[in-house]
């Protein structure tokens, strides 16, 4: 299991771009995980708590968006997205295709984040 | 309060690929053929990459390995056996391995110059999931699996049988005893990586031993 080394960098990545908002509290952070990424939404969750802990994502949400495996065909020219990650075929002529187009990604979309209010005379 | 979306569009694993990408150019450029050899634990790895480096060097080849484990250095001095220098590097827990690891592991080692060399091997810690997250520089990716393991493994396993280059299948000498099913093994990894070149080994009889040979210095070109 690597879901702990991945949250922690997603911690570490995030608290580095918070450093243009000072004082803000993050109340989401939104994951793109391809379905080939071999990463198991339940172990990012249950790791996300322990890695957030004492730092500004502390209580926020993690949003894990699965991105299905695309793949190119070359018999039939098109991209298909893969019904089973047991066949590697193209979905519309069955031909074997192993060009995988998109499906193993792991991205931090975007981060929501609630600003400090700013004083007054700021 | 103010609400913000603040859009990332960044890889979860960044700086590893960021390093990776460092190493592959230094390895381009030094000539030297890397391979990443990634199975579960007790395939035979090191067994076949201990046969791969005695060929090899008796062939004239410079070669060297690196070896992952969480713990202890038993697979260096196995492989240190084929007179090939070799260096373990213990990830302590972590279950796979890392480009930074591999970095500093070359920095550090003493004797052993990249521009000398003509394959690189990676040994990576046994694991058939984590280990394909994680771009160690290499240009082959190789996933071993043995005639013990099922013949339904690579399904079992997408993702790290299709970011494969090439698969070998170790034990071919006990095939037979164990009732492997080697039709429905191949055209299992077939269907996870269409077009992979397989290779049917044993590190005890040697059989298989020539084709890889031809394969990696076909690659090395």
């Amino acid at each position: 299991m690597h879901e702990l080394s991945i949250v922690s960098s997603v911690v570490d990545s995030v608290i580095e771009s918070l450093e243009k908002y000072p004082g803000a509290r993050v109340v989401e952070v939104r994951l793109r995980v391809g379905a080939l990424a071999a990463v198991v939404e339940d172990s990012l969750q249950f790791c996300y708590e322990l890695a957030a802990r004492e730092t500004p994502l502390e209580g926020s949400r993690l949003v894990v968006k699965i991105v299905p495996v695309m793949v190119h065909c070359a018999a039939c020219g098109r991209d298909g997205e893969l019904e089973n990650l047991q066949s590697f075929r193209c979905p519309y002529c069955g031909e074997p295709a192993g060009d995988v187009r998109a499906g193993r990604e792991m991205e931090i979309e975007a981060v929501e984040i609630e600003e400090a209010e700013k004083s007054a005379a700021g | 309060m103010t609400t913000r979306i603040v859009e990332l569009r960044q890889g979860i694993l960044k700086k590893n690929d960021e390093l990776a990408r460092e190493l592959r150019g230094r390895f381009t450029a030094a000539g030297v053929l890397v391979l990443n050899l990634v199975s579960s634990p007790g395939t035979g790895k090191t067994a076949f990459l201990e046969r791969t480096l005695r060929e090899l060097r008796a062939g004239g080849a410079r070669v060297a390995a690196l070896v992952g484990d969480l713990e202890t250095d038993n697979d260096a001095r196995r492989l240190a056996a084929s007179g090939a220098p070799v260096r373990q590097i213990n990830t302590h827990g972590i279950c796979h391995l890392e480009a930074e690891m591999v970095g500093r592991h070359l920095e550090s080692w003493d004797g052993v110059e990249l521009g000398a060399l003509d394959y690189l091997f990676i040994e990576n810690v046994g694991n058939l999931v984590c280990p394909s997250s994680y771009d160690l520089g290499e240009r082959i990716r190789v996933a071993l699996l043995s005639v013990t393991e099922g013949e339904d493994k690579p399904l079992k396993y997408p993702t790290l049988f299709n970011s494969a280059d090439a698969a070998v299948v170790t034990k071919m000498d006990i095939a037979e005893a164990v009732g492997f099913d080697r039709d429905a093994a191949l055209s299992n990894i077939r269907e996870i990586r269409p077009g992979i070149r397989i290779f049917e080994t044993s590190a005890k009889t040697g059989a298989g031993m020539a084709e890889w040979l031809g394969y990696l210095k076909e690659q090395r070109g």
